[in-house]
């Protein structure tokens, strides 16, 4: 089960990561959302990823997103607190001796649960990057704005990529 | 020490995250110094090679227009060519010879990643150090206007800053009565085809459509053409104004660049150095 489990994460990683750099890199919603859906990945990691594993894996996935987006350092700092976050909703929302299910995923943890949990990441991701980007105080409204727009795209494109391909489970 | 050790590994997500988050922001800051000596950006071998290979639909299905805009060029400079061959050389006995000293050299590159969505766009060429390319030299774009900085060169690869980054001010001037301001791009609206003026003194009168060009002060060759006045700004109780201009090139098609060797940089850069030592 857990090689089975290893195999699909890399998978997983390779298919994501592609699908960013080849694809989502070149669209934009009137200069104003940016969808970053590679963050799928980190989002889908298994419960039983060691903490200190989840963070090495977000740090190198921000870096390789940093060297094919040319901005060393800020995709890292944006998936790292992806993962903080992830910590500490999951260690708050889910009881740590029943990890009956392996993934969160949408079809795994239901409609309501992994809404609240993709927000709450995506944001704190996406803060993150858009002010470490943009790195002035004088843009901030600005950069605030494209930040809630891109956090919208990002998770409309997120929910919908669940709904295809994971079906809910019969219980 | 045991209590310690027990407070540490309870927190332990929080403790591993100021870490993590430490070297990312280190990195960050890191990554605005001139010089770096980790190469984790699109001049990196294997990123700018799965560039490169990526490129190649996108770049046949863009051949037509980028046919259209050689031929558009060399129309150009063949009408350049007429116009020297005509000179009537049976009056003007001396003829002066500046071809013997050209000052700037083009160099034809071909763009294997473009970015135009970001605050802070940079675009990777596929010519690097073993043609002769160093960190800091201007790039224009074919036809005409602007592209932006040479940032980092590796062998095979550069990367360009491009006019869409945060961090790219150049010296521009109005064709029309040389009122000097400063290039930049970005602020409040991300759109590739508008720039703003900034530090335009406001004596100066200007119109709807007038030309932008590059001045004499920055490293581009003086008189490229940039943009068109599109907003004459009004002035908000200081002395300078800030004029909108819509750019002449479109950063959203981009497939080759000149990038341009100034043979005379070192030798500037070095007398003006001496200035700044003795003050």
């Amino acid at each position: 089960m857990n090689s089975r489990l290893v195999i699909v994460n890399i998978l997983r990683w390779f298919i994501v990561l592609l699908f960013q750099i080849l694809l989502l890199r070149n669209l934009n919603y009137y200069n104003l959302a940016n969808p970053f859906v590679y963050i799928l990945f980190l989002l889908l990691l298994p419960f039983s990823t060691p903490n200190l594993l989840l963070y090495l894996i977000a740090f190198i996935t921000g870096l390789t997103m940093d060297a094919f987006y040319d901005t060393l350092g800020v995709h890292t700092a944006a998936c790292v607190t992806l993962v903080f976050v992830r910590i500490l909703f999951i260690s708050v929302s889910v009881s740590r001796d029943n990890f009956d299910e392996p993934e969160p995923t949408l079809g795994n943890m239901g409609f309501k649960w992994f809404l609240l949990y993709a927000t709450l990441c995506t944001f704190a991701h996406h803060l993150v990057l858009f002010f470490l980007e943009t790195f002035r105080i004088t843009e901030f409204s600005y950069t605030l704005v494209r930040c809630l727009l891109s956090s919208v795209f990002t998770l409309f494109l997120l929910i919908l990529i669940e709904f295809i391909f994971y079906s809910r489970k019969a219980r | 020490m045991r209590n310690l050790w027990i407070f540490l590994s309870r927190y332990n997500a929080f403790f591993f995250f100021i870490i993590f988050f430490t070297i990312g922001l280190f990195l960050t800051v890191k990554n605005n110094a001139y010089q770096r000596s980790v190469t984790v950006n699109s001049t990196n071998k294997v990123v700018g090679e799965v560039y490169t290979n990526l490129n190649v639909l996108k770049r046949y299905m863009s051949l037509g227009m980028v046919n259209d805009s050689l031929a558009r060029e060399n129309a150009k400079l063949k009408t350049n060519i007429l116009q020297l061959q005509n000179i009537d050389t049976a009056k003007d006995v001396i003829v002066k010879d500046t071809l013997g000293v050209p000052q700037f050299t083009y160099l034809s590159a071909r763009v294997v990643k473009n970015s135009i969505t970001l605050r802070n766009n940079v675009i990777t060429i596929n010519k690097g150090t073993l043609d002769g390319i160093v960190a800091g030299m201007p790039v224009i774009s074919p036809g005409s206007g602007i592209v932006g900085y040479i940032m980092d060169v590796s062998e095979h690869f550069a990367t360009i800053r491009s006019l869409l980054h945060k961090a790219t001010f150049i010296s521009v001037n109005v064709k029309k009565n040389n009122a000097v301001g400063s290039l930049i791009w970005g602020e409040g609206n991300l759109d590739y085809r508008k720039a703003y003026i900034k530090d335009v003194p406001n004596h100066f009168k200007l119109q709807l459509g007038d030309t932008v060009v590059t001045s004499n002060f920055s490293s581009f060759p003086a008189g490229i053409p940039v943009g068109k006045v599109t907003n004459t700004g009004v002035s908000k109780g200081d002395n300078f104004k800030l004029i909108e201009i819509s750019l002449i090139n479109d950063f959203s098609t981009l497939q080759y660049v000149y990038v341009i060797k100034d043979k005379f940089a070192a030798e500037q850069k070095e007398i003006e150095a001496k200035i700044q030592n003795e003050q």
